[in-house]
């Protein structure tokens, strides 16, 4: 099944790239997707099924050079088995989706055939992307990380007459290459020290490899950490976070549903998966940790504000899916990789059902995305406008504090932002307000988006208006399945992943323990070990029985106080993520005064009050305040000047480099060498040995003499000497 | 004891009655009218020699007390020289009838010539290397001007023998130094004379000269002056019998006397061979590429094949003969080759050398064409054609026996030479449409061109074994 599952879409995308013309183009595009959703519909099985317990399926062996072993497996553990109803789900409603968007495309001719092509790229990232969930090994990771890569480049570059999807492209692919070159010395470094790069055994490795140093650099380093940092720099390219985060904005020059697809839901989180994945090193890397923490809630914060001002609609998606890896990392960095993964899954939903959405909008009003032409839609396009609208609801976590009614977002975001209070310290505040800040924000620009599309009076081209129409059933029946999803996806699985230790320990398959019992045995670490798996076999039996009794007390806020304190005990790399001992923030998180778990609310509610104020009350007030704060508003409005800054440092420095190793060493030094060698000093002494052959014996005769004086003074010299 | 010294050289006797026996049938039958059956019978016999010095030699045997070695190395050059030069002989017959130039005595005096190589590469004494130098010397001497009535094939001949006098008198102004110190002319005695490793300087002086005319021979720089002139004005059929087979003779006497008789002294002649290497390969790689007469160019090419080869020696190992001899094979066969198709390039029925003529020669005769490109491939050493595994084997010599500036040197000059051999080629594929070559070629010439690049195509498999023949032989000499 898992096999079908993973080569599923590998298989419809080699029909339908390669058959087309033999099957026609419309029965290509349907096996694609077909494809996609038989893997869909077999993820969710897999998921719903899946107990806890990570298995392995290996597929055949790949490389076997010395101590370096590689096998095609999958690898199916918690971590995988969310990312697999997220990939597959989203990927199979973009494909649907993608019958309706791209039917006609006025970036192609009339006549050419481009839709098999979109089909095939859509469905051969699907694989490379399962490929990479599921690997069982960093190679087969990095194959996969590789190849989502390569799809994310055909596809941002589809529109391949624009020269802005083209060099969009390049730049999403450069890029990459920086965070890619920082993941591969992670595997090296981990190959090095662990000498394999198998999960099982490296991960195991986590505790040994913080009491371990190693030289880099010219440095003596913690392998621990420094291994972290360089997964994390990886991490940070594949998920755009500040620093290397310049390429997803442009990435929006690719269609729509790619951005839903890649740009939203799935490619960009890899990042955050890769760090819950490599959780039992990262938890001895506190350092690292560190870092991400505060990357991420600056990534959050920089991307919310950039999103404030952004025109196009796609650009201000594209911002605030920057802004909300942020808040994954900040959940990860601080420990909390079961947040981490539910604010992913949530936010694959809402934020893909964003990116469709405002794709219908963009195909409702002929390829217009400048939000400036927008306005009034509702009435033209009220499906959409409803889809939208949750989308919002969802990503501005909209729900009631301390109960159990709001939408997705309301649940994971928050989960985050108090994730982020009880990891404490400076750091924890840094992050908490950074957060908090950022949720206003987040606000803000979503719902300026929406008063800005849907409401108020249509501007721009009127004749576009008049002709803006709903989008047909192919669009709107994915909005409507992500829609169910962006609603309830917080609230089914809000115990799984942030519940109590218990549940969450359950879910994903890692053993936990009575607070007091691990603290008993912390003295002891030998006698600890052999106690946590006398403990796991115990509770993993009469847990299963008691907190199903009790979940129904769970609604009751306020049971917490009577409930015992787990604690996730998992040994390194058991289970699909780890928390290292003392790591608490999850259970801290419950106990987060009340004024933190209202914190997100109040910012949701000062964001969307401010952008009523500027949008549908005062519409001029936006104008003004802009001329009052120019240089503010210029700031953000290019993006903090990054592209700018790094095209100075990086970009044209590097051509220059570049033009000056063609022009002057390649094309003077080597080309003008080598010519002159061969042209000009060769050609010279042919002539002269032509000259020397001149046909008089006496000459010839002279020549061997010549010779012979030469070896015999030469032999004299050094016989004598 | 005189019959079982004989009898050690039997193949050697053999040819010399077969010879004068020709020669006297001949001359009292049809003369002339003789000739090509006596060609094809002659070369007949070299294969039949050469198959028995092949299959019944074994270990090594000495007759006249040291004056002739028959060993495994012996046997090696041998039957190399003896299936060249029956090879060029049948290739060669037909060229030579239209030329009118058949006369019977061509093929008796290749066959002295052929008996005078077998005696070099046999020599285990000065004076038996000299008696065998020149009976191959005066043969090749009377068929470079075998065309009386060209004034190019009489001048060559005269050069040939003024400069192979010089050249003799040289080598013999040196066998006499090495005499005067050592005492002796056999190479054992000689080879004993210098034990201690210390070698006196007038031995050194009689080692140069005696390299000297040992490398006139093998036309290795700067004692090649004579090649290109020869190569030109003798005629063709001629031209491949002075490429090939006395090459190899020349080329294993080198490695015998130097191994031999100043085995001792390996690090003495080690600097002059490879000086002579270097210049030989650079000079050839370097005059080829003003050449505009295939015949001249096919000259230098031979002087830098040469230098390849000497390469090899210069190495002064057991793997380093190896390598020379490994050479020398495949420099062979691509030599045959290559000149059955230069005797039959005519043009309106005459026979035209010049480069300029193979223009687009691929739209007319594709299949030739090819056969050409695969040999001037393997002339220029790319692989994966036979050519390059001997430049890799000599390279890789040089590169053991720590000379890294000679192999360097060695792949610098076979990048310079690539040029006039892809020039050749460049030629026959993209060269200006034209008059071009219009000869048919008869059956002998065409077999061999097409085997010859069969062979650089096939013959990387495993070199047809001869790698541990050439090891065998290189193990005997080398000790």
């Amino acid at each position: 099944m898992e096999t079908i599952l993973l080569f599923g879409p590998l298989v419809g995308a080699l029909i339908c790239g390669f058959t087309w013309r033999l099957i026609g183009e419309q029965a290509a595009c349907v096996v694609a997707t077909g494809m996609l959703f038989l893997s869909a519909l077999l993820s969710w099985i897999v998921f719903l099924g899946f107990d806890g317990e990570t298995y392995t399926r290996s597929l055949f062996t790949w490389i076997e050079s010395g101590s370096l072993f590689t096998d095609w497996a999958i690898r199916i553990d918690r971590l995988t088995a969310i990312m697999l109803i997220v990939i597959t789900t989203v990927s199979a409603l973009v494909h649907l989706y993608s019958f309706g968007y791209m039917a006609h495309d006025d970036n192609f001719r009339e006549g050419e055939v481009y839709r098999p092509r979109f089909f095939a790229y859509l469905s051969f990232f699907t694989f490379t992307m399962l490929m990479l969930v599921t690997a069982d090994n960093l190679l087969q990771l990095f194959f996969g990380w590789e190849g989502v890569g390569v799809a994310s480049y055909l596809l941002i570059g589809f529109y391949y007459r624009k020269p802005s999807a083209g060099a969009a492209a390049m730049k999403a692919f450069i890029v990459n290459r920086v965070g890619d070159f920082g993941f591969l010395l992670a595997i090296f470094a981990l190959f090095w020290m662990a000498d394999s790069i198998q999960f099982d055994v490296i991960l195991a490795m986590g505790p040994e490899l913080m009491e371990t140093t190693f030289q880099f650099l010219g440095y003596e380093v913690n392998a621990a950490n420094t291994i972290g940092m360089l997964l994390f720099i990886g991490a940070m390219g594949k998920s755009a976070q500040l620093f290397l985060h310049t390429w997803l904005p442009d990435a929006m020059e690719g269609p729509t549903p790619v951005s839903a697809l890649i740009h939203a839901a799935t490619m960009v989180t890899a990042g955050v998966f890769l760090i819950c994945r490599m959780s039992p090193i990262m938890e001895y890397a506190p350092f690292a940790t560190n870092f991400i923490i505060i990357v991420g809630a600056a990534t959050a914060f920089f991307a919310a504000t950039v999103g404030l001002v952004q025109n196009d609609i796609k650009r201000v998606i594209a911002y605030s899916t920057c802004s909300q890896l942020g808040y994954m990392f900040v959940a990860a960095g601080v420990g909390v990789y079961s947040v981490a993964m539910f604010h992913l899954l949530t936010h694959a939903f809402f934020k893909a059902m964003l990116f469709l959405g405002a794709g219908s909008v963009i195909h409702a009003m002929h390829h217009e995305q400048d939000m400036r032409n927008y306005g009034g839609l509702r009435k033209k396009i009220p499906y959409t406008f409803a889809a939208m609208l949750v989308g919002t609801l969802a990503i501005t976590g909209v729900g009631i504090p301390t109960t159990y009614f709001g939408f997705a977002g309301f649940f994971s975001k928050d989960a985050v932002i108090e994730s982020a209070f009880a990891f404490g310290g400076g750091l924890g505040s840094y992050a908490f307000w950074m957060l908090v800040v950022a949720a206003l924000f987040t606000s803000f620009y979503s719902w300026r988006l929406m008063f800005l599309t849907f409401f108020g009076t249509p501007r721009g081209d009127k004749h576009t208006h008049d002709h803006a129409h709903e989008s047909p059933w192919t669009m709107l029946a994915p909005l409507g399945v992500l829609g169910i999803g962006a609603v309830l996806s917080g609230f089914v699985w809000y115990n799984s992943f942030f519940g109590h230790t218990d549940d969450v320990g359950r879910f994903f398959g890692v053993p936990y323990a009575v607070e007091g019992d691990h603290g008993a045995v912390e003295g002891d670490h030998g006698a600890a070990d052999a106690g946590h798996g006398t403990e796991v076999v115990a509770t993993a039996e009469d847990t299963h029985a008691a907190p199903t009794a009790e979940t129904g007390d769970h609604a009751a806020e306020g049971a917490y106080a009577a409930y015992p304190h787990y604690v996730l005990t998992g040994a390194p790399g058991q289970g699909a993520i780890h928390a290292a001992p003392g790591n608490n923030v999850l259970n801290e998180a419950h106990e987060v005064p009340t004024w933190v778990k209202w914190s997100p609310f109040v910012a949701m509610i000062i964001g969307l009050a401010t952008a009523t104020l500027f949008y549908l009350v005062s519409p001029g007030l936006p104008a003004r305040w802009a001329e009052v704060n120019r240089p503010l508003y210029l700031f953000l409005l290019n993006k903090w000047y990054f592209d700018e800054i790094y095209g100075a440092i990086f970009v044209r420095p590097a051509k220059a480099l570049g033009r000056f190793l063609w022009k002057a060493i390649d094309g003077r030094v080597i080309d003008g060498g080598i010519n002159g060698l061969a042209l000009g000093i060769i050609p010279f002494i042919t002539r002269l040995a032509g000259r020397a052959q001149s046909g008089y014996l006496f000459h010839y005769a002279f020549a061997m003499v010549l010779g012979i004086v030469v070896l015999v003074t030469w032999v004299t010299l050094r016989a004598g000497g | 004891m005189i019959a079982a010294d004989l009898a050690i050289m039997i193949p050697e006797i053999i040819l010399a009655i077969f010879a004068m026996a020709g020669l006297l049938m001949a001359v009292y039958t049809t003369k002339d009218g003789m000739a090509p059956a006596l060609t094809f019978g002659t070369a007949i016999v070299l294969v039949i020699v050469a198959f028995y010095i092949g299959v019944t030699g074994e270990g090594t045997r000495i007759a006249f007390d040291g004056m002739f070695v028959d060993d495994a190395f012996a046997r090696f050059a041998k039957v190399t020289i003896l299936l060249s030069a029956a090879a060029v002989l049948v290739v060669g017959q037909d060229y030579m009838q239209k030329n009118n130039l058949l006369r019977f005595e061509y093929p008796m005096l290749v066959v002295l010539a052929v008996i005078g190589m077998m005696v070099m590469v046999s020599a285990g004494d000065l004076i038996a290397l000299y008696m065998g130098l020149e009976l191959q010397s005066l043969a090749l001497y009377v068929v470079a001007a075998l065309r009386r009535d060209s004034v190019k094939s009489t001048e060559a001949g005269l050069k040939y023998f003024v400069l192979g006098a010089l050249s003799s008198g040289l080598l013999l102004y040196g066998a006499s130094l090495v005499y005067g110190f050592a005492g002796t002319t056999g190479f054992a005695g000689i080879i004993d004379a210098t034990a201690g490793g210390d070698v006196s300087i007038g031995l050194l002086l009689g080692l140069v000269f005696v390299t000297a005319g040992l490398a006139f021979k093998v036309s290795a720089a700067p004692f090649h002056m004579w090649t290109p002139d020869v190569y030109e004005g003798a005629p063709t059929a001629i031209t491949a019998l002075f490429a090939t087979a006395p090459k190899v003779a020349a080329m294993a006497l080198f490695a015998r006397v130097v191994h031999d008789a100043f085995g001792n002294a390996v690090g003495d002649w080690q600097q002059i061979v490879a000086f002579l290497a270097v210049f030989s390969m650079f000079l050839g790689s370097i005059a080829a590429i003003g050449q505009t007469d295939i015949k001249r160019l096919m000259a230098y090419s031979s002087i830098a094949h040469m230098g390849f080869a000497l390469m090899g020696l210069a190495s002064g190992t057991a793997q380093g003969v190896e390598a020379m001899l490994i050479y020398m094979a495949i420099y062979v066969t691509m030599n045959i080759g290559a000149f059955a198709f230069i005797m039959t390039m005519e043009k309106d029925g005459r026979h035209i050398t010049t480069i300029s003529s193979l223009a687009s020669f691929s739209s007319r005769q594709p299949a030739k064409a090819m056969a050409l490109l695969l040999l001037m491939f393997s002339l220029a050493g790319v692989p994966p054609l036979l050519g390059f595994f001997g430049k890799y084997a000599v390279l890789w010599a040089a590169i053991e026996a720590d000379m890294i500036w000679l192999a360097v040197a060695g792949v610098i000059a076979s990048v310079i030479g690539a040029y006039y051999y892809l020039r050749i080629v460049y030629l026959m594929y993209f060269g200006e449409d034209r008059e071009g070559l219009d000869g048919r070629m008869t059956l002998a010439p065409f077999v061999a061109l097409m085997a010859a690049a069969i062979i650089m195509l096939a013959g990387i498999v495993n070199l047809f074994g001869i790698e541990g023949l050439a090891e065998a032989a290189a193990q005997t000499l080398v000790n």
